[in-house]
């Protein structure tokens, strides 16, 4: 009885979390999205524009919008800032050159109005290539000992072997869970 | 009972259009529901239909309003309903030329297009080959080229219409995709075969030896899809139609035997276009429109009523080229008159209208008579355009079809169609003496009751023009002033010109007319004031000369160059007077011009589909001469070195070709006569891809007499363009002189370059030369036509003020009358007048008067008598104001 009323809850009291995978051109995330959607890698062209799925998580569902990264399609990521629950912020910790331009794209989101309630999940993609930054190098690069009033944390991942994405996502249900 | 059917009839007034009352501003207000979560989809559904439906209304949206509505729309691809999405789809495809950074959905498309749901990937690619431009193209050619070559018929189709769309904006890429519509042309499918074979010609279309290797290919082995049968009809239709204009057509074409296969087709759409393609092929001889009209005739019988009508239909086209062959068909054309589709009974009867013998007319009329008022307007014309055929065959029946025609008139229906039976009636008054009178009195009876401006304004000028020479002039003048009493500025200046016109020729009538045109100067109109006061005190001198020249002749000069030439004189104010010779002079009948001058629109109402020789094909034609020394002259001005040239271009020449047309540089020359110079304009196009050209130059060698002032090149021509070089001539002083042959070679600097960039290879170039054939600078050149309503009495008055000069020629190379004064008016290029161009018919003699002003401002009146004995000899009598013009006249004919 308590079964069927919690699931009728489910079904008429709490909507689909809204997820943003966000981050320059070229980080992963749409490997990510389709790891998380069907849990296999592949095979990802730029993305102009987004991809929007449905993925479920631990029977939490989750409607995950992944917008290109690219410099021209950065603009537009505002477009689809309005209710947001959650941001998944991916970095290519790799490429040591962009970290910088990175860095500056994540505070310019961050400052958004609409974004102010926001959980954000960090994510050191590409630590499965030899030379990558560590989650604390990383962690230093974004300046995120800097960041005040805000839910978030950092994980290093390989989308690739799909590695550090579970414990990602137990925390962003939890970190979740715990707001309501 | 009662109350049922109340309510029966409320609910068809209550019923209608759900989306009538809805508002551009509210539904954009209610599109943000877009971005709401969770989304409703049923209500975004419904929402998008109403932007879809306030768009197909022709409601104009802002970029900001469309943009934003895009956005909105980008949200719902959230939504996993079908419906939702197929819509989304529909607002894209909407959207996408009106919104910006539409780009922001290629990737969701791209997934959609490539993705396991059928349902959503033929629209996917539409809406995707919609929003995507050159740059994004690469990104999904990939995609595209497996899309074309899918094994879904509706994705495959998709994939290739859409490539057909792209065509216009990225030619080059889509041609790349020939192999998969190479694959696609094997389709089971009827329509993939269809729209692949469409995508193939499109790639080719430029090249003739691709096409034709493509339809040879394709003939041979049979097409599945009839669809794509009727296409290859097409395209071989336009094979042979340039086989045709090129000259080299063969009578046993493989292609027109396949066409002729194909009227044994099991499909009836094949086998119509089959025929249908037969009777329009220019080629088509009697013999080989036999089966095409034979399997016409077997569809008139058919139960579908869309067969009987597009056999019908053609049958009416073939009867006017060729009636004997329709003849055959007469008997199911008679029982389709009572077809229950007005439409296929109206078209019968025009058809027998046009085959039949003078004796059916009457029967046909009246069965005609019985349902013209249930047919639409545009049948209702085709009716006209036989009666119109009609009265030119059998003149005798022209009171029967007139009286028809005035009832017509008299009824219901739009401008195009009332234009319609005014012209035919102008045109039967022109053709029938006979029929002249109570045409006339038609046209008037019908104006007493005319909402249309424009056709009131014509049938004002045609009874100034027509009326006074009737019997009984006095008649007219009451219709006409009824006019002045009754209706409109415009109306009423045009029938006070009409009224000047009875003032002007017939003497008895002049005192009345004075007392209604003084009326008319209490006008509150400035225009219908002006006019009255004009007519009136040209009138008060009742001087002939005075008001041949200002009323019956009108304004002989072309009002755009007037005005213009206005304009100049305006702006250097001199001592001397404006000189309204140095004006170009109009090439259409300047009376027209006079009356059409307040309702200019008047002219281009000639809407009558043009029948060959009609009136409405002459206007036409004479409406392009009138622009084009206008815009000659806008060009040549555009050339700094040419501008300080006498502002009036006097007449340009037609274009002749110097070289053949397909040579390795084509050039086209037009002669401009000036009043003293000749400028040569030598329009010179590059075929060559792998050349530049350089410092473009004609070089000229001048007969005797003519000095060459000025030589301006053509700087830099690259391969597909077009430049004009020009070389401006003195006249020589001499007019016999005036007449002569150029030999010319086109001179210039060429760079070889890269066929694919353009660019020059080095800056060196070498110089080169290209042989032209000559250009002749003939009498035409130097004359502009002009129209003369009433040659008699010019004639009369040019016996005391010109200088005459007669001669007798034979011309023993004419064979027909017709022939000598189609050369003749060819060879002077002076305008005939009265009509007199055209022979009638079993004559052996005929009188050709021509009128015209030679360069300088130098009347030219030609009087030809001709006689059919052995060839034509022809007794030429000129008159003109310069002895040396007449003179040059006499002497450049032999």
């Amino acid at each position: 009885m308590g079964g069927l009323l919690s699931y009728f809850r489910n079904l008429l009291g709490t909507r689909e979390v809204r997820i943003l995978i966000l981050g320059l051109d070229g980080a992963g995330k749409t490997t990510i999205l389709y790891r998380l959607q069907v849990g296999e890698v592949v095979t990802t062209i730029p993305t102009i524009g987004f991809n929007v799925e449905q993925v479920t998580y631990k029977n939490l569902k989750f409607q995950v919008w992944d917008l290109g990264g690219q410099t021209s399609i950065r603009p537009y990521w505002r477009c689809y800032y309005s209710n947001t629950d959650a941001i998944i912020y991916v970095v290519d910790s790799a490429d040591r050159d962009r970290i910088g331009i990175s860095k500056d794209e994540l505070l310019y989101m961050l400052r958004e109005d609409e974004l102010q309630g926001a959980i954000l999940v960090v994510l050191a993609n590409k630590q499965d290539i030899e030379g990558a930054l560590s989650v604390a190098e990383v962690h230093q690069a974004l300046g995120l000992d800097a960041l005040k009033n805000r839910t978030f944390q950092i994980f290093k991942t390989s989308a690739t072997k799909g590695e550090g994405l579970d414990s990602a996502m137990d925390w962003l249900s939890n970190a979740l869970q715990n707001r309501k | 009972m009662n109350a049922f059917k109340r309510d029966k009839k409320e609910e068809e007034e209550g019923g209608g259009n759900p989306f009538q009352n809805i508002e551009k501003t509210t539904v954009l207000q209610e599109a943000r529901t877009f971005n709401d979560t969770p989304l409703n989809p049923r209500k975004c559904a419904h929402i998008l239909t109403k932007i879809l439906y306030l768009l197909n209304q022709g409601e104009q949206l802002g970029t900001m309003e469309a943009t934003e509505a895009f956005f909105a729309m980008t949200k719902l691809f959230q939504s996993r309903d079908v419906v939702l999405r197929r819509m989304v789809y529909l607002g894209i495809k909407e959207l996408s030329s009106i919104a910006e950074d539409v780009i922001i959905v290629t990737s969701s498309l791209t997934k959609d297009m490539t993705g396991k749901e059928d349902l959503y990937r033929a629209a996917a690619i539409r809406a995707l080959c919609s929003i995507t431009d050159v740059s994004m193209l690469q990104a999904i050619e990939r995609y595209m080229k497996q899309a074309i070559v899918d094994r879904n018929p509706a994705v495959s189709s998709a994939a290739l219409v859409s490539s057909l769309h792209l065509t216009k904006i990225a030619g080059d890429m889509v041609k790349r995709w020939v192999n998969e519509a190479q694959e696609a042309v094997n389709s089971d499918s009827v329509m993939v075969q269809y729209h692949a074979l469409g995508v193939l010609y499109h790639i080719r279309k430029s090249d003739r030896l691709a096409v034709t290797k493509l339809v040879a290919k394709l003939t041979r082995n049979s097409l599945k899809s009839p669809y794509a049968v009727c296409m290859l009809i097409r395209i071989a239709c336009k094979l042979l139609e340039e086989e045709d204009s090129n000259g080299n057509s063969s009578p046993d074409s493989p292609l027109f035997e396949f066409i002729e296969s194909c009227l044994r087709h099991k499909s009836e759409m094949v086998i119509y276009e089959a025929a249908h393609a037969i009777v329009n092929l220019r080629r088509t001889t009697s013999r080989e429109l036999a089966p095409a009209v034979s399997v016409l005739q077997l569809f008139c019988s058919s139960p579908k009523p869309t067969l009987r009508f597009a056999a019908v239909r053609t049958l009416n086209k073939v009867a006017m080229s060729h009636p004997a062959a329709v003849t055959a068909c007469n008997l199911d054309l008679e029982n389709l008159i009572t077809d229950s589709n007005r439409s296929i009974a109206t078209l019968a009867i025009t058809t027998l209208l046009k085959t039949g013998a003078e004796s059916s007319v009457d029967r046909l009329m009246k069965q005609i008579a019985s349902f013209v008022s249930e047919i639409s307007d545009e049948f209702k014309i085709v009716v006209v355009q036989a009666i119109r055929a009609l009265c030119l065959k059998f003149p005798r029946k022209h009171s029967v079809l007139m009286n028809f025609l005035s009832a017509m008139l008299r009824d219901e229906g739009g401008l195009e169609y009332k234009a319609s039976i005014a012209d035919t009636i102008i045109t039967i008054i022109e053709e029938n003496p006979e029929a002249k009178e109570t045409g006339l009195a038609h046209l008037c009876e019908f104006i007493e009751d005319c909402e249309h401006t424009s056709l009131a304004v014509r049938i004002l000028h045609l009874l100034g023009r027509e009326g006074p020479r009737t019997r009984q002039p006095f008649r007219y003048i009451r219709f006409i002033y009824n006019r002045v009493i009754l209706e409109n500025a415009p109306v009423r200046a045009a029938a006070v010109a009409a009224m000047a016109q009875f003032g002007a020729t017939c003497p008895d009538l002049l005192p009345n007319v004075q007392v209604l045109l003084a009326r008319c100067q209490m006008d509150t109109d400035d225009e219908v004031r002006d006019r009255a006061t004009y007519y009136h005190s040209i009138l008060e001198k009742q001087n002939k000369a005075l008001s041949n020249h200002y009323i019956v002749e009108g304004l002989q000069v072309s009002v755009p160059s007037l005005e213009r030439a206005l304009h100049q004189y305006t702006l250097n104010p001199t001592e001397t007077a404006f000189d309204i010779k140095s004006v170009p002079l109009a090439a259409v009948t300047p009376a027209d011009e006079n009356a059409n001058k307040m309702a200019a629109n008047a002219g281009g109402m000639l809407i009558t589909p043009a029948l060959p020789g009609s009136k409405a094909a002459v206007a036409a034609a004479t409406a392009n001469t009138v622009t084009r020394e206008e815009t000659y002259l806008e060009k040549l001005r555009a050339v700094p070195e040419l501008a300080n040239l006498s502002i009036s271009l006097f007449h340009s020449s037609d274009p002749v070709e110097l070289t053949e047309s397909e040579t390795e540089y084509v050039v086209r020359c037009v002669k401009h006569c000036f009043p003293e110079h000749l400028v040569l304009q030598f329009d010179c196009t590059n075929t060559l891809n792998d050349q530049l050209l350089e410092n473009v130059h004609v070089q000229l060698e001048a007969p005797d007499g003519y000095h060459i002032v000025r030589s301006v090149p053509c700087a830099r021509l690259p391969f597909n363009e077009t430049g004009s070089t020009y070389i401006v001539l003195q006249y020589p002083d001499e007019l016999p002189a005036s007449v002569g042959t150029f030999s010319a070679t086109l001179k210039f600097l060429v760079k070889d370059c890269d066929p694919a960039t353009g660019q020059p290879d080095s800056d060196e170039g070498y110089d080169d030369e290209y042989m032209l054939e000559d250009v002749e600078v003939t009498l035409a050149d130097q004359v502009q036509k002009v129209s003369k309503t009433n040659f008699g009495s010019a004639w009369e008055e040019a016996a005391s003020t010109h200088s005459e000069l007669e001669d007798t020629y034979s011309l023993s190379t004419m064979g027909t009358l017709e022939e000598a004064v189609r050369n003749i008016i060819n060879f002077l290029g002076l305008q005939p007048a009265e009509r007199s161009d055209k022979v009638p018919e079993g004559k052996s003699s005929h009188t050709l008067y021509l009128a015209g002003v030679f360069r300088g401002g130098h009347e030219v009146l030609v009087r030809a008598k001709l006689a059919l004995a052995e060839g034509v000899t022809m007794q030429l009598t000129v008159r003109s104001t310069d002895p040396d013009v007449a003179e040059l006249v006499t002497s450049t004919i032999g």
